[in-house]
């Protein structure tokens, strides 16, 4: 043995094997300095982000480190909160989304949301899928039907419903109910998926198949998932981002974040010892 | 309160069982060579029995380490902690069985008088009960400074090995009618460089355990 290779090995710090390095994807959205307030209350904090194209981005933190504020911002429903002020920018495919002449309603149609319970409306399995392309000016019931084909394919729920679709969607499990809503979001061919703790109310086999369908939809689309379940970011998202009284405390990949997180903060919380 | 009380508990217990379980296996390597210079055929049969208890324990540590990791899905260092704990564990558990080959080595050796390569065997079981020692120490207080300084002894050992060796063929070439005493004591030597290696492994746990990345100290 080389006494002096290896000291030298140990001196530097550089280990025997460096991990694959990770290929940088084309950002979706470009968080750059974005500030909220909610009135007086600083919800955001210099967010600098960088979403990537066709991966799982998870947001974790304790409750009211901006998680959520951060996940509306993208599809500008935070404006529905009155006294809500922003700076910064965020860029959707390199145009700012808070640009005066940016389309609202085009941005939504972009950017598909799945909500903590799930929300059908009430109505049949069928018209939840459809109410979007109509909204569209979709009348052609081929075409229709089509689209709500593929979208409860696309939300693996087609075998399971395939039968009922004139059967009100209240009628059918909560597991069944929100892979429907997120049928309802890919109606609408959305370039963007956020889910805001898409399976907090779920079971657990209903919370695995909607994580087994996560993993297929972003073959397709970028997601974006807020959760509280830590196994869940570790287990479905690419990159993982930690926030902490509204600021970014680590953003880097998830097999990072878990295994040898930079921050000791993201560290203690990863491991249970806070929030 | 504080936050996960019970994990922490647990896993300082299962680190205590590491202790105990490396302070077994050591002293029992200590007791094989004390046994060897002193032709103490009691004391290398005492040595084989009392590896059951090291065996045991290991497995004990095994399961214990499972559960915690099935009910607590720990992260990060406290996955880490818990990985480098089973690594040890079953590398400690390997010293054991290597002061059991030299117990029945002794056995074997009987009462001839011991082939004058044995004062190289002497400093290499030396360094590496130190090696061993020191490297349960560093990983105690998760001192990477102090896991450093194994590999260089480790080094040293191997040099040691080396020159036993050597000395041993030499000596079967002179007196071929303790070819049998002479590969009894090769073996040994090889048991003590092995377990000198454990000890490196030891201090590479501690690195990956510190910093999260892997280290080859054993080159």
């Amino acid at each position: 043995m080389n006494t002096a290779t290896i000291k030298t090995n140990i001196n530097t710090a550089q280990p025997a094997a460096e991990t694959a390095q990770q290929v940088e994807k084309d950002s979706v959205y470009s968080t750059r300095q974005l500030n909220l307030w909610y009135g007086n209350n600083h919800a955001l904090k210099n967010v600098d982000l960088e979403i990537g194209e066709n991966e799982v981005t998870a947001i974790i933190g304790p409750s009211g480190c901006g998680k959520s504020t951060y996940l509306k911002t993208l599809n500008r429903m935070v404006e529905l909160v009155p006294s809500v002020k922003t700076s910064g920018e965020i860029q959707y495919r390199g145009r700012n989304i808070f640009d005066s002449d940016y389309s609202v309603e085009e941005l939504r149609t972009r950017v598909g949301m799945v909500f903590q319970k799930p929300n059908p409306f009430p109505k049949s399995i069928y018209d939840n899928i459809a109410y979007g392309p109509r909204i569209h000016g979709i009348k052609n019931r081929k075409i229709l039907d089509e689209i709500v084909e593929k979208s409860l394919r696309g939300a693996a729920i087609w075998d399971e419903v395939k039968d009922r679709l004139n059967e009100n969607a209240y009628g059918i499990s909560g597991g069944q109910q929100q892979r429907i809503c997120i049928a309802r979001a890919l109606a609408i061919e959305p370039d963007v998926i956020l889910m805001d703790e898409p399976t907090s109310a779920l079971d657990p086999i209903s919370t695995l198949k909607v994580e087994e369908l996560v993993q297929e939809l972003k073959e397709q689309y970028s997601i974006i998932i807020v959760t509280h379940n830590m196994q869940q970011a570790a287990r479905i998202s690419d990159k993982t981002a930690f926030f902490l009284n509204g600021e970014v405390i680590e953003y880097d990949s998830t097999d990072a974040i878990f295994s040898n997180p930079a921050d000791k903060r993201t560290e203690d919380y990863i491991s249970g010892r806070f929030g | 309160m504080a936050v996960r009380e019970k994990f922490e508990y647990e896993l300082h217990s299962a680190q205590e069982q590491l202790i105990t379980l490396s302070t077994m296996a050591i002293d029992a390597l200590d007791k094989s060579m004390k046994a060897l210079i002193a032709h103490d055929i009691d004391k290398a049969l005492q040595v084989i029995d009392d590896d059951a208890d090291i065996n045991r324990l290991e497995e004990e540590l095994n399961d214990q380490v499972i559960l915690l990791i099935a009910k607590q899905s720990p992260v990060a260092t406290d996955l880490r902690r818990l990985i480098v704990t089973i690594k040890v564990a079953s590398d400690m558990e390997r010293v054991g069985d290597y002061a059991v080959n030299i117990a029945k080595e002794t056995i074997r050796i009987g009462q001839q008088d011991l082939l004058e390569p044995i004062v190289k065997i002497q400093r290499m079981h030396e360094l590496a009960t130190s090696m061993l020692r020191q490297g349960i120490d560093a990983l105690i207080e998760e001192d990477v400074e102090k896991a450093k300084e194994i590999a260089d002894l480790d080094d040293e050992v191997d040099d040691l090995y080396g020159e036993a060796i050597r000395l041993l063929f030499q000596h079967s070439a002179q007196e071929p009618e303790q070819l049998s005493q002479v590969t009894q004591l090769a073996f040994v030597c090889r048991y003590m460089e092995r377990s000198a290696d454990y000890a490196t492994n030891i201090a590479e746990q501690l690195f990956y355990l510190v910093r999260g990345r892997h280290y080859d100290l054993n080159k």
